[in-house]
């Protein structure tokens, strides 16, 4: 009884990935925030080749204001802001990348393991989480980098050490929600094994909302960065746009454009990821799917 | 002629702890079950045919469940001294399941195609290209048209007859002995679920595969099934061939549930059809009394059946039930 039909060149629906990057285009906000994450990513990448310059090095008078020579002016040590900031975006991305992939990494496996196995396991590694939630994280990231010298890994692991518990708490709630539907039960009934189940069938899952989170964290971190440097608590070889401003704060009142325009770069990148990371979760949520 | 069984479960006990202490939701469980064979189980809403079904393939969640007491036989080898690793082996592989609700049994995010092959990747040694042509032909046998195109579709994309077709095709992929159906149809239009029983037919007879139906639904089981298990709250009360039970069942419980049954005939002088029901509700198991749990819903209850639990009785061949009125004139 295997009446087959000629099938009709079939219309079908875009794919998931193809849908989610049509919604995503179709906000405006979204697509404001991803033009300013080209342009510092492109800054990042190519702005040496173009622009090049040690951003250490004493180029012209000190608090020259911007002008014909200095196009963002110079610092109190006669430094160019410009080759600054260029240098900067470089500093800044990778810290805020490497830092939210620690972040993710801590976050994603601890959230697994607590949401999956439950019981015993869920109540000491939410117990682990909670411990490192009541820490202030400004003053916990403080003592860790004091203990150590501080240096760009040692800045990208404490901002992990601080930023990870939101992560493993959304993984968490994720996988308990998502390890009581049936098509986890009918995995299971196929011979899937434990580990199976968690990456292949609960994460992929789970994902959209651990995106929309991962992007907003990578601006988190950029804050946290800029933050540490501003107290001094930086790498002092790594010139990111939070040492700029730090090391400029004492002349704010004489030379505002060294604060200025570091601080402007920072408030752009981290509007560009938010917007993006907004646009994610619209375009990532069903529900506000127009039909 | 005496068959030896594929699957025989003896005295099998399953424990849920609640606030309240344990309750046992399956007890003394006795069933075997005949290679090539269709075995109906059939029950109420928490009468623990599902429970049945998670049992045997030892996915009873756990805690609060547990499975205390018996045996799960398996071509002779208890699967309940498995590790959960030779248990996962078989899964899938010997004794495979398809569930009620087909719209939400497959993962969203994955195509069809790479969901059937992943499971014959997991259990047969495939390459890419040969699990591939096995789903190819797995979702044609199970009356997909244009497979080679299908596979490549995401499960909202297809009907809820087609998700339920691809589920069988994923159960059959590596052709087990056992295939259990957890209501396969309850959750699908009724020309559909012909179609569904028809297919499932078809399969077991070309692939000699023994299938367990599990429904609420007798006229299912009129239609499908070979032999029948009645139970009720936890317990077995009736057992024999279709036409046995149907034609001539001893268990009150079963007289009730086929007189359940809506008949399509209307008797040009009455206004509305009477529905049958069986009065009552199904008992809390917490609160169970030594004697028949279907005492208090019985129309021939005598007083015996609230003191003592009735035992299996044979009242024909291959047909036993559960009950004192065995034998008593209606």
């Amino acid at each position: 009884m295997n009446n087959r039909q000629e099938l009709n060149p079939m219309v079908r629906p875009d794919r998931p990935v193809v849908e989610l990057w049509l919604m995503f285009f179709a906000n405006k906000a979204a697509v404001l925030g991803l033009v300013l994450w080209l342009l510092v990513v492109f800054t990042a990448v190519f702005g040496l080749t173009i622009y090049t310059g040690d951003p250490f090095e004493m180029v012209g008078a000190p608090m020259t204001p911007p002008g014909a020579e200095f196009l963002l002016g110079t610092d109190y040590l006669g430094r160019d802001v410009l080759t600054g900031i260029i240098h900067g975006a470089s500093i800044t991305l990778a810290i805020g990348f490497s830092a939210t992939i620690c972040t993710v990494i801590i976050g994603v496996v601890i959230g697994v393991l607590a949401g999956y196995y439950g019981r015993w396991v869920d109540n000491l590694l939410m117990r682990v989480t909670e411990f490192f939630q009541v820490l202030p994280p400004m003053l916990f990231v403080m003592v860790l980098i004091s203990l150590f010298t501080p240096s760009i890994y040692l800045i990208v692991l404490a901002i992990a050490v601080v930023s990870w518990t939101g992560m493993a708490r959304l993984t968490r709630a994720e996988f308990l929600k998502i390890k009581e539907l049936e098509y986890v039960t009918a995995e299971r009934a196929m011979g899937a094994r434990n580990a199976s189940i968690m990456a292949k069938v609960i994460l992929p899952n789970a994902l959209p909302p651990l995106i929309v989170a991962v992007a907003l964290n990578v601006g988190t971190a950029i804050l946290f960065e800029a933050a540490l440097s501003f107290l001094g608590l930086g790498d002092p070889n790594a010139y990111s746009w939070g040492y700029m401003i730090g090391s400029s704060r004492e002349y704010i009142w004489d030379s505002w454009w060294t604060i200025t325009f570091p601080g402007f770069a920072i408030f752009l990148t981290v509007l560009g990821v938010s917007l993006i990371g907004d646009g994610l979760n619209d375009a990532l949520n069903p529900k506000l799917r127009e039909l | 002629m005496k068959q030896e069984p594929l699957l025989q479960v003896n005295g099998l006990c399953v424990e849920f702890s609640t606030k309240n202490g344990s309750v046992r939701v399956l007890n003394q469980l006795d069933l075997h079950l005949l290679p090539g064979e269709a075995l109906g189980i059939v029950g109420e809403s928490g009468c623990g045919k599902s429970m049945t079904a998670l049992s045997i393939m030892r996915l009873v969640p756990t805690p609060p469940g547990e499975i205390s007491n018996g045996q799960i036989l398996l071509n002779g080898d208890d699967v309940l001294q498995l590790t959960e690793s030779q248990m996962e082996d078989i899964r899938g592989n010997e004794i495979s399941m398809i569930f009620q609700e087909p719209m939400t049994s497959l993962n969203p995010v994955f195509t069809i195609g790479s969901q059937v092959s992943e499971n014959i990747r997991r259990h047969q040694s495939a390459n890419t290209s040969q699990a591939k042509e096995k789903t190819i032909q797995m979702l044609e046998a199970v009356g997909i048209p244009a497979p080679e195109l299908r596979i490549d579709q995401y499960p909202h994309e297809l009907s809820g007859g087609m998700r339920q077709r691809v589920m069988i095709a994923m159960a059959l992929s590596c052709q087990p002995s056992v295939l259990i159906a957890d209501e396969p149809t309850t959750a699908l239009d009724v020309t559909i679920q012909a179609q569904i029983f028809e297919l499932l037919r078809k399969i077991q007879e070309e692939m000699a595969t023994s299938v367990i139906l599990i429904t609420h639904d007798m006229s299912v089981i009129a239609e499908f099934a070979d032999r029948v298990i009645v139970m009720y709250a936890g317990r077995k009360v009736e057992e024999g061939l279709v036409r046995d039970i149907i034609d001539n069942s001893c268990h009150p419980y079963t007289q009730g549930l086929i007189n359940c049954v809506p008949v399509l005939k209307r008797d040009p002088g009455l206004k509305r059809v009477e529905l049958n029901e069986i009065p009552g509700v199904v008992p809390n198991l917490a609160q169970l009394g030594p004697g028949c749990s279907f005492a208090p819903r019985c129309h021939k209850v005598v007083d015996r059946c609230y003191q003592e639990m009735p035992p299996e009785q044979q009242v024909g061949e291959n047909h036993y039930a559960s009950c004192w009125r065995v034998g008593d004139a209606a």
